[in-house]
């Protein structure tokens, strides 16, 4: 068995693993019947659709010829990383992580990490860039959320603004 | 007339200052991302939703749609000056725009397209105008059999517009409808899906699996692609205005682009892409006059019909929205969304109870038209300054737009956990040629989906056959089949992969 296309042989995987994750999890609330839906019974039907549909798309990946292989290519895995990284760390110094005792550091605090962790994502990374980047994103975000929006988002670190 | 006292209704809303700004900001930003290659009109309206909740339902709703219709101005730019669609709707304006621009015809171009989008827009408008009242009419005789056999429509709909394996497509829609049923089921109170986590019992939030597919899949997908040889046109647009010899060729080409996308707006799965598309194939096929430029070497009518055509699609696509509730697509979907969040349930009853919000978004998507030529033709200069800005700096900033819009619409951190998971996912989609936009729309139906089969079962005792035997439900689901059919046959699949490959 040689797979022809890469792409569809591992997304019809994905998608028949969501299918039965979704399948199981349907099982565990009441079903019911056609005139009295439970609240298992749409999840069950989608679940068990969305099985099948994944298995025929690992059948047409082997079954079916195509000429490239239909590769997946080379992972971003540092944009992946860095852009994501950035949005985390973003998130905990905005709203602090109670469960470590870590306060919010606030949104201006936010935005400085949260443009030099996602920079560093780019082709060409300059500290200096970055940092005027930052000082700009911040200035304006300031302004527009902060002072114009009226946003319900802390600006400075708790033990500053009290 | 009935229509003209609703007109002036809806223009005594729209004609407000506060609502002309928001018109103002709404199309502002949608030709600045429609300029941008790699944000599109979804990712950037679920950024600037949270920044709605303070306004009146009807403000947030008209800088909404703003955004959406401003893109598809911005897009013609990119296209014809850099050879890159700014916007997927776009696409097929890169074929003749970018080989006009190379022969130093970037301006005519570019008011081109501009004046084509107006013309078409203006139409567009006044179809929606029109069509809204009959339209609501045949949805009060819709029952909630009607209702699952119609969203079968549309969902099928997006998945023949959905590029690559159908297969995958509707794939794609089925898991967004399981997704959007994660929380609690409104029948039996059960949450389903949440994990026993606090945050999952209302749902999933839908700005979080935008941003995170639209916002974070994409970026991290445009950083790992390397990036290509652009020539910019910058310097050479001159003289904006067509020649007397152009303005002949593209006023038959503005009115049939105008025609298709307007009937293919309204479509379900439609929009301002198939349009654009539809619109292109059909003008290759007019026969070429006397000394013509061939199509592909820079043929004015090859920008014309397909500019023309999105535009009048975004206008269009609003109709199933407005009168009946359905979400044509993956941005009317967040606009049912952003209607729900300001307390409006769309549907047939908006125009009767809600006439400034329905009357008032009309006729400010006229004004916002008018205000865009302006953007995007005096002031084009501006424009073409922000190609020259290089990705490294913009991404960032869009990066930080997407995270305090995540922030800001619920306030906490959980939001910000599930849109790094979804920013995950949705890069997979990507790499794996799984396309996003029927997850989204299919996520925005799921529940409307879920409630309708009950109710229409709980009716017909449990009788799976009232879908075929009420004849307009029966007559939806032929549509949806036929749609089906159509795609699978050889000779239009062979098309339609071409299609999407000329990208």
């Amino acid at each position: 068995m040689k797979i022809e296309s890469q792409k569809d042989f591992f997304s019809g995987l994905l998608f028949v693993g969501f299918g039965i994750a979704f399948t199981w999890g349907a099982t565990t609330y009441k079903i019911g019947q056609a005139d009295r839906m439970g609240p298992g019974y749409f999840p069950l039907m989608l679940g068990i659709l969305l099985t099948v549909l994944g298995v025929l798309i690992v059948v047409k990946s082997v079954v079916v010829k195509t000429e490239s292989g239909d590769k997946i290519g080379g992972w971003a895995w540092k944009a992946l990383a860095y852009v994501l990284g950035a949005n985390l760390a973003f998130g905990v110094l905005l709203g602090g992580l109670p469960s470590i005792g870590l306060p919010a550091a606030g949104l201006i605090a936010g935005i400085y990490v949260l443009t030099l962790i996602a920079s560093l994502a780019g082709r060409r990374f300059g500290f200096r860039r970055a940092l005027i980047l930052a000082t700009v994103l911040a200035a304006l975000s300031y302004l527009a959320f902060v002072v114009l929006l009226k946003l319900q988002i802390p600006a400075w670190p708790a033990f500053i603004a009290g | 007339m009935d229509l003209f006292s609703n007109l002036a209704l809806g223009f005594g809303v729209a004609l407000t200052p506060g609502n002309l700004l928001y018109a103002f900001i709404g199309c502002f930003f949608g030709t600045l991302i429609g300029v941008l290659p790699g944000i599109g009109p979804v990712a950037t309206i679920a950024m600037l939703l949270p920044a709605t909740f303070a306004l009146p339902p009807v403000s947030a709703l008209i800088m909404l749609a703003g955004i959406y219709y401003g893109a598809q101005y911005g897009g013609s730019t990119t296209s014809i000056l850099v050879n890159l669609p700014g916007e997927a709707s776009s696409v097929v304006t890169c074929i003749d725009g970018y080989q006009m621009a190379r022969q130093g015809r970037a301006g005519p171009a570019l008011a081109t397209a501009a004046l084509g989008s107006f013309f078409a827009g203006s139409v567009g408008v006044l179809m929606l105008a029109a069509f809204a009242r009959p339209l609501t009419v045949l949805a009060s005789k819709f029952g909630p059999a009607e209702y699952f056999s119609l969203m079968v429509l549309g969902l099928i709909g997006a998945v023949v517009l959905a590029s690559g394996s159908l297969l995958k497509a509707i794939a794609m829609v089925v898991l967004g409808l399981l997704l959007g049923i994660v929380g609690t089921d409104v029948n039996s109170g059960v949450p389903r899906f949440s994990f026993g986590i606090p945050e999952l019992i209302d749902g999933i939030g839908f700005v979080v699996i935008a941003m995170g597919i639209f916002g974070y899949g994409e970026i991290i997908s445009n950083l790992g692609q390397s990036e290509g040889e652009r020539e910019v046109f910058t310097s050479r647009v001159h003289h904006l205005f067509p020649t007397r010899q152009d303005l002949k060729a593209i006023t038959p080409a503005v009115l049939r682009g105008t025609a298709m996308g307007s009937v293919l707006g309204v479509l379900p799965g439609g929009g301002a892409l198939l349009g654009a598309f539809a619109a292109y194939a059909f003008e290759k096929k007019v026969p070429l006059k006397p000394a013509e430029i061939p199509f592909g070497q820079g043929n004015i009518r090859g920008v014309a019909s397909p500019e023309s055509a999105n535009n009048a699609g975004a206008q269009t696509s609003f109709i199933p929205l407005l009168t009946l509730g359905i979400p044509p697509n993956a941005v009317m979907a967040l606009m049912v969304g952003a209607m729900i969040i300001h307390n409006i349930q769309p549907g047939p009853q908006v125009m009767a109870r809600n006439p400034e919000l329905f009357w008032g978004l009309i006729a400010s998507m006229w004004i916002g038209n008018l205000m865009l030529v302006i953007l995007n033709l005096p002031l084009i200069g501006i424009w073409i300054k922000l190609l020259k800005v290089p990705y490294d700096f913009l991404f960032p900033a869009i990066v930080l737009f997407c995270a305090i819009g995540v922030f800001a619409t619920n306030n906490n951190t959980f939001d910000v956990w599930m849109v790094a998971i979804f920013g995950f996912i949705g890069y997979v989609f990507i790499k794996l040629g799984c396309e996003p936009a029927p997850l989204l729309l299919g996520f925005i139906l799921g529940p409307m989906m879920e409630e309708n089969l009950r109710r229409a079962l709980l009716l017909s005792l449990g009788d799976w056959s009232t879908f075929v035997t009420r004849p307009l439900s029966a007559g939806l689901l032929a549509a949806a089949i036929l749609l089906l059919c159509i795609v699978l046959l050889p000779a239009v699949k062979t098309k339609r992969e071409a299609a999407f490959t000329e990208e």
